[in-house]
């Protein structure tokens, strides 16, 4: 049990557009809530792994919480950095560096689509990619899923699903930002996007915070709460030849992602399979997005989503309730925070925390999955 | 074609030509091909990599159509009048998928398979008034 890692506290910004408030001052709350659910106080704390993409120095935050000397690194990985500061807590203390750790993302985004900013030498892209018009995410979420329409019998109606569970799970989530149950016709109407993708199949840069606190789980009984244990975690970045946001040009030698790597690997490393998963939470950039995650972290065989989204398998009483707090659709996506979000949902689940939209069995291992630009991709398994 | 047209960057695809071709990479140890060209094979990271001219054409993979001006910067096309444009993912006969603008932006007259053709297409033009050219396919 000596190399075993408990999340014994979480906390939570609500994600949505808060003006007047910094991204370093939600940091700071989700934090403090984190440590008052753990029952640890900042000075028990010795290691810390921040992400951001909007604050470029997100560690300043610690003169808010103490000053007490600890290291305190930032990390950002796209869109999965929230697993991504989770696992490096969690190694540090493998590593021997400390006994208690904390993860936290913050982040705070305009409106919009995002840009890659005026030069694209930050992305590794050539310049003409920017200028000519090809650096939109939405472009890629909506390309990748024309073609999965096309080869998986995947209709628009299943689309539109995602969406309507997604925007009714957020509707029962206190802490969720976009709170208003749509019905297909609203959802089917709302202006095209990028084909076949409307406005309500997309979710919404926002901001908010997340934070995890983490120990070495032979000490997790010290604190209040009920810890829950990271069976697995696995970062991956793409290989040659799979097909990536923002990429000029792929390979037909065709390889699965980066979330099929690193669900792969988290699988095994956890020694046990998809069909012990009681509850996800994964990357629902776009409704396609999850129908897509579902499979490449393999719950599913491509194709079968048609029929399980159809059946109610990923809503609240279905057999694999998926993005319980509503997803990235019903809570928008400050970068940062978005991975340590479905950690603190998991973590609730299991625990049977949730809330309205605790789901009404019992839970005992669930899994996050976050995917993002340039093809990375994170995956931690956790349990009762 | 004119000498007062100028590629969006040299060294993309052949240009001044009455039937441009796109510029990639190809690894003399793998034999995979990349685009654009960088300088280590993507694939299996040799550093000796050729460029050669890539097939004209091909079939499309894959589409969207970008119905909304993307983010300013780094997008430098005209915002004011924004019309919506197509983009896809080409199969080039090689074994490549290339990400490019399409000229055609119906979403009705755009389908999976069908046959496309390089062409290179004004986008802007520069200080000294030269028109700015850039690479598309188009149905063909």
């Amino acid at each position: 049990m000596a190399n075993d890692i408990a999340i014994i506290g979480v906390g939570l910004h609500p994600f949505g557009r808060h003006p007047g408030k910094s991204a370093i001052e939600m940091g700071v709350h989700a934090a403090n809530e984190a440590m008052a659910d753990a029952g640890v106080h900042w000075s028990d704390v010795q290691i810390g792994y921040v992400g951001s993409l909007s604050v470029m120095m997100p560690e300043t935050m610690v003169k808010f919480l103490g000053l007490t000397g600890i290291p305190v690194t930032k990390l950002f990985n796209g869109c999965a950095t929230g697993g991504n500061l989770l696992l490096n807590a969690a190694n540090a203390i493998r590593a021997g560096q400390a006994d208690v750790g904390i993860a936290i993302g913050l982040d705070k985004h305009p409106k919009g689509a995002f840009s890659a900013g005026d030069s694209m030498d930050s992305t590794g892209l050539p310049q003409w990619y920017g200028e000519t018009g090809l650096t939109v995410n939405p472009q890629f979420f909506a390309m990748k899923m024309q073609r999965y329409m096309h080869d998986h019998g995947i209709s628009p109606e299943t689309l539109t699903r995602v969406s309507q569970k997604a925007f009714a799970n957020g509707a029962l989530n206190p802490a969720a930002w976009r709170r208003k149950s749509l019905s297909a016709e609203e959802i089917d109407q709302s202006p095209m996007v990028c084909d076949p993708l409307r406005k309500y199949h997309f979710c919404s840069p926002s901001d908010g915070a997340a934070a995890a606190v983490v120990c070495r789980a032979d000490i997790a009984h010290r604190f209040g709460g009920t810890p829950i244990y990271l069976r697995a975690g696995e970062f991956r970045t793409r290989n040659y030849g799979s097909f990536d946001v923002q990429s000029p040009a792929f390979s037909a030698r065709a390889t699965p992602g980066a979330s099929t790597a690193a669900a792969t690997a988290a699988f095994e490393s956890a020694g046990i399979g998809p069909d012990e998963i009681d509850v996800v939470q994964l990357q629902d950039t776009e409704a396609g997005h999850e129908i897509m995650h579902l499979a490449e972290i393999g719950l599913c065989a491509h194709g079968e989503q048609e029929a399980m989204i159809r059946d109610g398998a990923t809503t609240l009483d279905g057999r694999l309730p998926v993005n319980t707090d509503g997803g990235l659709l019903a809570n928008g996506e400050p970068i940062g925070a978005s991975g340590l979000r479905q950690v603190r949902e998991v973590c609730l689940q299991l625990r049977g925390d949730a809330g309205p939209h605790q789901v009404q069995r019992q839970l005992k291992t669930g899994m996050t999955h976050v995917y993002g630009f340039p093809g990375s991709s994170c995956v931690p398994i956790l349990s009762r | 074609m004119s000498s007062n047209q100028i590629p969006i960057e040299e060294g993309l695809f052949t240009w001044p030509s009455e039937a441009p071709a796109l510029i990639g990479g190809k690894c003399p140890a793998c034999g995979e091909l990349h685009f654009p060209v960088q300088e280590n094979c993507p694939a299996c990271a040799g550093r000796s990599v050729e460029t050669v001219h890539l097939s004209r054409r091909g079939t499309l993979w894959t589409w969207t159509v970008q119905s909304f001006p993307p983010p300013v910067p780094p997008y430098v096309g005209d915002v004011e009048r924004f019309e919506p444009f197509g983009v896809g993912y080409i199969e080039l006969p090689e074994g490549l998928y290339v990400e490019a603008r399409l000229t055609e932006s119906d979403a009705a007259k755009l389908r999976i398979g069908m046959d496309m053709e390089m062409t290179a297409v004004p986008f802007g033009v520069d200080e000294e008034g030269r028109e700015i050219m850039t690479f598309a396919f188009r149905p063909s």
